[in-house]
């Protein structure tokens, strides 16, 4: 147990303290305390920078089940490094905002803290942990702790449903993904990424190679919001507004980017990868700003808008593999790709988070999220207003934020990217910057819909509950460091280079760097008249455009019916799945007991005759068998006679008589085939069931004799036939082949000299099998009690004996 | 006489079977009664039949039958007898509590609780 691991799960261990502190200081709220953890994590983070920065990494080692190759092993380098400090970084922003955001009074402040350090501690623990199974758990604890902090409010029903979508579908691809590492671990043998990553060659030409990535991009995707499973992300801002900053938009989503930037060593070299990670990631771009724009809710609105820029980041990610292909470094167009992902990763991280803060003080101080409601509140919250020009701009990609810095280099990568030449990407990779530039501009409208529609135009208070007015200070303190942050890394962009951005990258594409060597990263404002510049430029003018003239086409939107939209196929699938058990159930497990004996016994002659043909265990041998006299077959007839009468006779009594014949017979031939003992018990063990039958009869009067409801009833009879058959036959083969004699050769030797009996049954009974009898006899001893039991206590009416 | 007595034991099932597939507890509970018959009798033909004299030192035969099969057989015998009378016993009381002997009309609540 090292510092390191101290830290990863320091969160989980504040967690415990938490309902305590809240208990013990009412009146101080407890997200003062709940600050302390990310503020220390950030700073033990910060330690790692310099050693990342040089290209060192840490390895800390915990054994935790060896026997399974499962080791708690932390590993640092510079993608981890940047996902700590911007897990912990955030957490300190959004837990300051939540202590102004959430009341002391009314909310459940001991829960909301609870879950949120246990994310930060699973977070934590995703973006550290070397071993893919303490990965998969940190992840699933994600899943868990993001589904009870979207159920904050559980009163509220959309909180429910959202909490119940967004963990039905990550779980989903966590499940996936936990067969994505097995199938790894058969590949390579081992849970460790770093050795995997050794390993990639290996990993490549193995067959399992390609359901083990479409396995683990699933669970990637899921996490993520990627088009399709986009779905769960909307619902999910029924969420507490810190915990949509926080898991929404700067961590949990980029979980599944993570994941993927991490393996990319290991897929990326195959045109699978490339193709999946690149098109998904264009594809929900695309989609995301489409949809956000027809959204009414500011958070709706972002997290559209979160659910685009995600897939942005992934596109950029995927063709950063194509950097892979090429062994030059210096000539290599396509690492800027990746620069460009990690870039935008941080950025989107900054304004997202003050654009989430900003819709929350909106809300919190107006009482309402919906912008056609809202309006004009430019004069009353000028810094919120200040917030949401500098986020949204940025998010918008224009100058001079960070977010058009990262938005050109995402051009540059997406027209380079059909130069290509392999995997068709230079025929179809025209697709790229096409959906590129339009997402842009849908993600421009957007933007200004969200800084536009809020602030400006006419206020109108009668719409509003309660009278808007600017926010505490301490509310707006976290949204000011993030749009702080936006302008910095904007103005200063290479502060961030080679301190995290650098190290980073050589994570992602560790083979392509010679000992010593580093990838260049260079970011600034103008690049001279460039495809990338008149891109922009295109899409302030058509966004602008579009923007004004948005009542023109925005009936656009109604050609796509709700009914065709995912949330609909989502669901139907639950009700439809619903809805199909239930038939299934109702349809076999109808509660009376002949349909279930008439399963069991279909079952059983299915499979046993099947194994029996199939096999080919059936043989007819009479070599061995006993010779046939008369008295044995008239037996036969009556016992079949017998058996014909019971089962259709319609009178009770015959039923019963018929029985007892069966049971004299059957003693008959034991008498025939040389066993008394069981013709002596058979006869008196007979004589009393029938008396037992007969005594039930008699204390049956209510009844009528005659068994009305029997009829002869064809399926049952088959099925009985079938069941008789399948004795017969089994059988006639076993009999037919014997694999060995039986061992009864020892017992007349050893009956008189060993037990000292000379009726060897009986002396098998009490002696050489004596422990048989002696449970026998405690059988006949329960059936005795349970009968008494029957008989004598009666429990209707009563609650104890 | 191993193949008759097979036909025989199938027989004895089938019988068995039909009775315990149909709505009435008692013609359930005889059906019951006759499949331990079937069990029986398909256990002694398993040994081999007619193979020697009957398992008793005293007779001084050359060869006996098995005589594993008779003890496993008495065993069953017993322990059938218990579980059919059981039965019986059960089936009076359910007749007396329900007032019918329909297993059909024997339904549970629909409510779980």
């Amino acid at each position: 147990m090292t510092a390191l691991h101290l830290a990863i799960i320091a969160p989980f261990l504040a967690a415990v303290f938490v309902p305590i502190l809240y208990k013990m200081f009412p009146n101080i709220h407890t997200g003062w305390f709940v600050l302390a953890v990310p503020a220390v994590l950030f700073a033990y983070f910060l330690q790692y920078l310099p050693v990342t920065s040089n290209k060192e990494t840490v390895m800390a080692v915990l054994d935790w089940v060896p026997s399974l190759d499962i080791h708690f092993n932390a590993y640092v380098d510079g993608l981890g490094l940047l996902f700590a400090l911007l897990i912990t970084g955030i957490g300190i922003l959004v837990v300051l905002y939540s202590i102004y955001y959430l009341s002391k009074k009314t909310e459940a402040l001991h829960t909301f803290y609870t879950f949120l350090l246990m994310f930060m501690g699973a977070m934590l623990g995703v973006v550290l942990s070397d071993n893919m199974m303490v990965l998969y758990m940190f992840w699933e604890i994600t899943s868990l702790s993001s589904f009870l902090l979207i159920a904050y409010w559980y009163e509220r029903e959309k909180s429910l449903y959202g909490a119940l979508k967004s963990m039905l579908i990550t779980v989903l691809g966590g499940f996936s993904m936990l067969v994505g590492f097995v199938l790894l671990y058969s590949i390579t043998g081992t849970f460790s990424i770093q050795e995997t990553i050794a390993l990639s060659s290996e990993v490549v030409s193995h067959e399992l190679f390609l359901p083990a990535m479409l396995t683990i991009l699933l669970g990637a995707f899921t996490k993520s919001a990627q088009f399709p499973f986009h779905i769960w992300l909307p619902d999910a801002m029924e969420a507490p507004t810190p915990v949509s900053a926080y898991l929404h938009s700067a961590t949990m989503v980029k979980a599944g980017i993570y994941l993927i930037a991490r393996l990319s060593p290991v897929f990326a070299v195959s045109g699978e990868w490339l193709w999946l990670v690149a098109g998904f990631g264009i594809t929900t771009l695309f989609w995301g700003s489409f949809s956000a724009v027809r959204q009414t809710d500011l958070k709706s609105i972002l997290a559209f808008s979160t659910v685009s820029q995600l897939g942005m980041i992934l596109s950029m990610l995927g063709v950063g593999a194509a950097a892979l292909h090429f062994d030059n470094l210096d000539e290599n167009l396509y690492v800027g790709a990746t620069t460009a992902a990690i870039f935008h990763l941080i950025n989107h991280a900054t304004f997202k988070g003050s654009l989430f803060m900003m819709a929350g003080i909106v809300d919190h101080e107006t009482g309402t999220r919906d912008i056609r409601r809202l309006g004009g509140l430019m004069t009353v919250m000028p810094i919120t207003f200040t917030i949401a020009v500098i986020g949204g701009f940025s998010m918008a990609g224009l100058p001079p934020f960070n977010g058009f810095l990262s938005k050109e280099m995402f051009f540059t990568a997406m027209v380079e990217f059909t130069e290509f030449q392999l995997f068709n990407v230079d025929t179809f990779g025209i697709l790229f910057p096409v959906l590129a530039w339009i997402a842009s501009v849908f993600t421009f409208i957007y933007s200004m819909m969200l800084i536009f529609k809020t602030f400006t135009g006419k206020m109108q208070p009668e719409k509003l509950d309660v009278k808007p007015h600017e926010a505490p200070f301490g509310m707006l303190l976290s949204p000011i460091i993030l749009v702080s942050l936006v302008l910095v890394f904007g103005f200063f962009p290479n502060i961030l280079s080679y301190t995290i951005i650098e190290p980073a990258m050589a994570s992602i594409l560790p083979s392509l760097l010679q000992e010593g060597e580093q990838f260049y990263v260079d970011i600034y404002f103008w690049h001279g008249w460039t495809p990338e510049l008149y891109m922009t430029l295109g899409v302030i003018g058509t966004g602008v455009l579009l923007y004004l003239g948005m009542k023109k086409w925005i009936g656009v939107y109604r050609l796509f019916p709700e009914g065709l939209s995912f949330n609909r196929l989502y669901d139907q699938t639950i009700i439809q799945g619903e809805r199909m058990s239930e038939k299934v159930i109702g349809w076999h497990m109808t509660g009376y007991i002949k349909d279930y004996l008439l399963y069991i016994f279909s079952f059983f002659t299915a499979a046993l005759l099947f194994t029996l043909f199939y096999k080919g265990a059936f043989v007819v041998n009479t070599e061995n068998v006993a010779p046939i006299s008369v008295y044995e077959l008239i037996l036969a007839g009556v016992l079949i006679v017998s058996v014909g009468i019971v089962m259709f006779t319609k009178s009770r009594l015959k039923a019963i008589i018929g029985l007892g014949v069966a049971g004299y017979t059957v003693a008959l031939f034991f008498v025939i085939f040389r066993a008394p003992d069981l013709a002596l018990t058979q006869l008196i063990i007979e004589t009393v069931s029938v008396a037992l039958f007969l005594l039930c009869f008699y204390h049956l009067p209510q009844i009528s004799k005659n068994l009305e409801s029997v009829r002869f009833q064809a399926g049952n009879f088959i099925i009985s036939a079938a069941v008789g058959l399948t004795i017969t036959l089994i059988g006639i083969a076993a009999s037919s082949s014997r694999l060995f004699d039986s061992i009864s050769g020892f017992f007349p030797e050893a009956s008189y000299e060993e037990a000292g009996g000379k009726n060897m049954v009986n002396v098998i009974l009490v002696d050489f099998r004596g422990f048989d009898t002696m449970l026998e006899i405690l059988v006949l001893g329960i059936a005795a009690v349970g009968i008494f039991a029957m008989i004598k206590l009666r429990m209707a009416g009563r609650e104890q004996l | 006489m191993e193949i008759v007595m097979s036909i025989i034991a199938g027989v004895l099932f089938m019988g068995g079977t039909y009775l315990v597939l149909s709505k009435n507890m008692i013609r359930i509970i005889i059906g019951t009664a006759i499949i331990s018959h079937g069990a029986h009798v398909l256990l002694l033909t398993m040994a081999g039949l007619k193979s020697g004299a009957p398992p008793l030192l005293g007779l001084k035969a050359s060869t006996y039958t098995d005589p594993l099969p008779q003890a496993l057989i008495l065993t069953a015998i017993v322990i059938s007898f218990g579980v059919t009378s059981f039965f019986l016993v059960l089936g009076y009381r359910t007749y007396k509590e329900t007032g019918t002997d329909n297993t059909e009309k024997m339904r549970g609540t629909d409510s779980y609780d």
